[in-house]
């Protein structure tokens, strides 16, 4: 198994309907601090390359830089961070976002039935909680929209402490997404949606990790 | 080439004529054990036995080999000869015309390699003689239309609408013990043993097609191949519900993955999402899996999910909202027609809500004509009855007690009885003519079966369900599998 870069996974993902945020692809510090001045601040910048899959875990994100200048010296700090086994390298420039609403959305394979689609209810304690529900690939909306129904918290598709409602269909249209890539590309063994953030009612996927068959 | 055609099935279900071969003089074994219960329940087509002497068994001179039977009169084999006679004896049966063995031997697959080696032989012998071979290491049939018990284990069901396969015998028998204890019958049971050629889903299949079978009850463990499954289980949903209960849900856990998606996707929440994906329904146990298919055997599918509780009591109409509010069933509120409707039935301390408390204030007509009232309003789709046969409880204690039958009792008693009966009778029928389900629950079912309430549930061919939760858990199922039918 090999992983892909979070921006070389999001550009395999973003051509079937998953939805990403406007972001940058920076080589340098000077770079990114151009990329931060077009988004907009706040931004959040992240070490990005093919052997990086647990970014969070080696300290590798940096949320909520609200200047160019702290953007500049996070990205000088991120490629210095980088080790020769990381191979080559970029910092990833985004549009910082907040919700209270988090989910998690991947394929994985597995031995008995093959390819699986998941959605869960996502945040750190995504495991203890273990709200999920799984189809096989390929899903077709119906599919969609009874594992949207079958997750025990449902709820947190309604409106929601002063946040609208989910959008499903968008919802829905990020999952079949997900089962259409892993139909198309065979040799996708993983995808990683984690988290998927409800900003303004709408699913944006602000990390992405495909694991491939090397 | 399997043959698993319908012919090959008739054969096994429905045969002409069969032979025990290697029958026993000892009561203890298989052999004897299997003939027995064929001549037993009251198999009508012809029954033939071989063994090593040529020994008579129960009234039946055994031959000492299958050539020595008649041909063209024997569709079925049933097989309690050890693994190394079997080929042999498999020939012997193709040379007869017979379609169907259904092998209790073992030493197959489940023994080791030269069993495995042994299995493949005898399937490809089986195929190549176009024979049907369920098992081996399998406990045996049942076909209620065809009065056929051929098992090396008890019971014989009544006869009713539930195809049960299995790949664990003794799960036939749980379900067939249930079927016995309820009163809702099998059409078909068999237990699939190695499953070296006929497997659960080529019978499950087969009562796809059966006229005399509206359910598939399965127990599986251990599948070999997921995708295969899910695929064979969906393609039979559209045509006949099924009601799956599976072993080693726990075995495997969670697998290490790199991913966190792969992390979550243990493989107990894979089968669970494959099988809600096919339109089946899994059941967590036996006795829940049997009670599904019962629902689906002998009740209507609800066309939506709104339910009225009709009880004689308040708690177990609280108790029955908690379970309908915690599922996918709506509790209606009651639309003001039909609360009017009712009132003009009830005194005026009944609840005026769902669940419809009747507050003990039932003449004797009031409890049909309650529920016939609601069951016929547009936006009600199913009923739960509860409260049947607390009359006759008290009518059973009374002439149990030292008073009867003098002191006037003997009227009030019959009273209680007719009445009871009558709420059980009047639920099934108003259920059919709205086609509607109505289930009853009452723990009188198991506490008491002779009560004329439960009984007369029986009667009418109806489940009647331990308690208001487990009546709630069954419409549910009913109501997922009519929303996977129709959207």
């Amino acid at each position: 198994m090999t992983t892909l870069s979070e921006a070389a996974s999001k550009a395999l993902l973003a051509p079937h309907g998953v939805p990403f945020l406007d972001e940058r692809t920076c080589d340098t510090a000077d770079s990114a601090a151009a990329a931060g001045d077009e988004l907009g601040y706040p931004v959040v910048a992240k070490l990005n390359g093919d052997a990086i899959a647990h970014k969070t875990e080696r300290g590798l994100v940096r949320l909520g830089l609200s200047d160019t200048d702290s953007l500049r010296r996070a990205a000088d700090e991120l490629l210095e961070a980088a080790t020769p086994e990381d191979g080559e390298v970029s910092v990833l420039v985004a549009p910082m976002v907040s919700s209270n609403r988090e989910f998690i959305c991947g394929v994985s394979t597995d031995p008995q039935f093959g390819t699986t689609v998941l959605l869960g209810v996502g945040g750190i304690l995504a495991e203890a909680i273990a709200d999920v529900s799984i189809r096989l690939a390929p899903i077709t909306e119906r599919d969609a929209h009874s594992m949207i129904d079958e997750l025990r918290t449902s709820d947190l598709l309604g409106a929601f402490r002063g946040s609208p409602a989910v959008d499903r269909d968008a919802l829905v249209a990020l999952l079949v997404g997900l089962s259409s890539v892993a139909v198309a590309e065979p040799d996708i063994a993983a995808i990683d949606l984690n988290p998927v953030l409800i900003v303004d009612g709408k699913p944006i996927a602000v990390d992405a990790l495909v694991e491939v068959a090397a | 080439m399997t043959a698993t055609s319908p012919q090959h099935f008739d054969a096994l279900f429905n045969p002409r004529g069969i032979v025990v071969a290697g029958a026993s003089t000892h009561p203890g074994k298989f052999g004897f054990v299997s003939l027995h219960n064929i001549l037993a329940s009251g198999y009508e087509g012809k029954v033939f036995a071989t063994n090593r002497d040529g020994a008579d068994v129960l009234g039946i001179q055994c031959a000492t080999s299958i050539d020595d039977l008649p041909e063209g009169e024997i569709d079925l084999v049933f097989v309690c000869t050890p693994a190394s006679t079997n080929l042999e004896l498999l020939t012997a049966c193709g040379r007869k015309g017979i379609k169907a063995a259904f092998l209790t031997s073992a030493g197959y697959a489940e023994a080791g390699d030269d069993g495995i080696a042994a299995q493949a032989e005898l399937v490809a012998l089986a195929d190549e003689l176009d024979i049907l071979l369920a098992g081996p290491n399998g406990q045996g049939v049942v076909s209620t239309p065809a009065n056929l018990c051929a098992q090396i284990v008890a019971p014989f069901p009544p006869a009713g609408r539930i195809g049960v396969a299995s790949q664990s015998g003794n799960f036939v028998s749980s379900f067939l013990n249930w079927s016995r204890q309820t009163g809702v019958g099998i059409s078909r049971a068999v237990s699939a043993g190695n499953a070296a050629s006929t497997t659960v889903p080529d019978f499950l299949d087969y009562y796809a097609s059966d006229a005399e079978t509206a359910v598939g009850l399965a127990y599986v463990e251990g599948i070999a191949d997921g995708r295969d499954f899910y695929e064979r289980m969906r393609a039979i949903t559209p045509s006949m519900p099924l009601v799956v209960v599976k072993g080693g849900a726990t075995a495997g856990g969670a697998r290490a993955a790199a991913s966190h998606t792969g992390s979550l996707a243990s493989d107990d929440r894979v089968f669970d999402g494959a099988m809600r994906q096919a339109g089946v329904i899994r059941s967590l146990t036996v006795e829940e899996g049997f009670e599904a298919a019962a629902s689906f055997a002998t009740q209507p599918l609800p066309k939506g999910n709104r339910v009225v509780v009709v009880t004689t009591a308040g708690g177990w109409g609280v108790v029955t909202a908690d379970a309908i509010h915690s599922s996918e069933l709506e509790l209606v509120a009651l639309p003001d027609d039909l609360l009017a409707a009712i009132d003009e039935k009830l005194p005026p301390r009944w609840s005026k809500n769902n669940p419809v408390d009747m507050a003990g204030g039932e003449t004797r007509d009031t409890i049909p004509e309650v529920m016939e009232t609601i069951a016929t309003h547009d936006e009600v789709d199913a009923i739960v009855y509860l409260g049947l046969g607390i009359q006759s409880n008290q009518a059973r204690m009374m002439k149990e007690g030292r008073f009867y039958p003098d002191h006037g009792l003997e009227r009030i008693v019959e009273y209680h009885e007719r009445q009871d009966r009558r709420f059980a009778t009047a639920a099934a029928e108003i259920s059919q003519a709205t086609g509607k389900p109505i289930l009853t629950a009452t723990e009188l079912g198991s506490a008491d079966p002779d009560n004329p309430g439960p009984a007369a549930v029986r009667e009418s061919g109806r489940l009647c369900y331990g308690s208001a939760n487990r009546a709630v858990t069954a419409l549910e199922q009913m109501w997922r599998y009519q929303r996977y039918l129709h959207g």
